[in-house]
């Protein structure tokens, strides 16, 4: 038996895609943001909510992950954004190759902002860099508090938690959900996570979540 | 499911390895951070599947996870992250930073002798 030392990155392919994105957008001057929550969580009416709000201020363009259909790229579009769509029939996450071939069929040169909203999964897309700035974990409210503890890896990778679907925790509210426990757990692993509590469907703490989305994509090039 | 894409990669890395040293190989040791989401179990079944037929076929994967790495804000000490109760074990502070978790890597191959 003769053994060789080989200390070979695996998912190189991967890195070196996701580091041609991130100097791509850079060179662009874009905030490129990727999503990753499990399915229903509300990533795409947050999107679509959050693309209204910001209508006039901040140009937003989305790149958008399924198994399988374009709905959410539609529901984009009805916002007047730009939005490419990519199936991946039947993977469970985005990888950078993918997001580097949808880059190039956004606008950009007439982009600050571009969302990767990564299919709906809370365990894979977290191991797999596309070359985002950043990191954004969604956990809606009916999906219960201990998520944080069962999928620490997210959370701990996350700039920001958006915790959408608030209006449900209105008394007498039907379900059992410690939205303290929530922001102890992200923040024990993760002790600057932004946490931003909202409602897609009535527009609560939207104001707080567009605010540092304009901040973020005026502080990171200048 | 993304074990099956780890193991494509893993099995060509190896069968890489393998013609340039010209060698059969029978075991690699692979090893990983404990954020990257990648089950041993699963990634061990999916290599096995694919590497029927090829020169991999048998070939016999260990993997060891990497802790994972933070370095305490307040004292500045490295340690190794205890994901059920994370605090610096030197100054007992609970304000981190959180390293980049170690890459999935391809350590170590064992090559069948003549």
């Amino acid at each position: 038996m003769q053994k060789i030392d080989v200390g070979k990155k695996i998912l190189s392919a991967n890195e070196e895609y996701a580091l041609r994105n991130n100097r791509f957008l850079a060179e662009h001057k874009i905030l490129c943001l990727n999503m990753i929550s499990s399915p229903g969580s509300g990533k795409t009416t947050i999107l679509t909510r959050t693309i209204s709000e910001l209508k006039g201020k901040i140009k937003i363009g989305v790149i958008e992950g399924d198994i399988q259909t374009d709905i959410d790229t539609q529901r984009i579009k009805t916002t007047g954004a730009p939005a490419v769509q990519i199936n991946t029939n039947g993977a469970c996450h985005l990888s950078a190759a993918q997001v580097n071939s949808a880059l190039g069929k956004l606008p950009i040169k007439k982009l600050d902002l571009i969302f990767i909203e990564n299919v709906g999964n809370l365990v894979c897309p977290s191991a797999f860099e596309l070359g985002e700035n950043y990191k954004i974990v969604v956990l809606s409210v009916p999906e219960g508090d201990d998520k944080p503890a069962k999928y620490p890896a997210i959370f701990a990778k996350s700039k920001v938690l958006l915790i959408n679907k608030i209006d449900l925790l209105k008394a007498p509210s039907p379900v059992d959900f410690d939205i303290e426990r929530v922001k102890t757990d992200a923040r024990k692993l993760n002790k600057g996570i932004e946490i931003f509590p909202v409602s897609a469907k009535t527009g609560s703490g939207f104001a707080e979540w567009c605010q540092w989305l304009a901040k973020s994509v005026k502080n990171l090039y200048s | 499911m993304h074990e099956m894409m780890v193991a494509q990669n893993l099995l060509s890395a190896i069968l890489e390895e393998a013609a340039k040293h010209n060698a059969k190989p029978e075991a690699a040791k692979i090893s990983c951070g404990k954020l990257n989401a990648v089950n041993d179990e699963t990634l061990c079944f999916a290599f096995e599947a694919i590497a029927k037929g090829t020169l991999c076929e048998g070939v016999k994967l260990e993997i060891e996870y990497k802790p994972i790495q933070g370095q305490c804000k307040n004292c500045n000490q490295q340690f190794a992250v205890e994901l059920s109760c994370p605090r610096c074990p030197k100054c007992g502070s609970e304000d981190f930073q959180l390293q980049p978790d170690a890459p999935l890597m391809l350590e170590e191959i064992e090559f069948q002798t003549e």
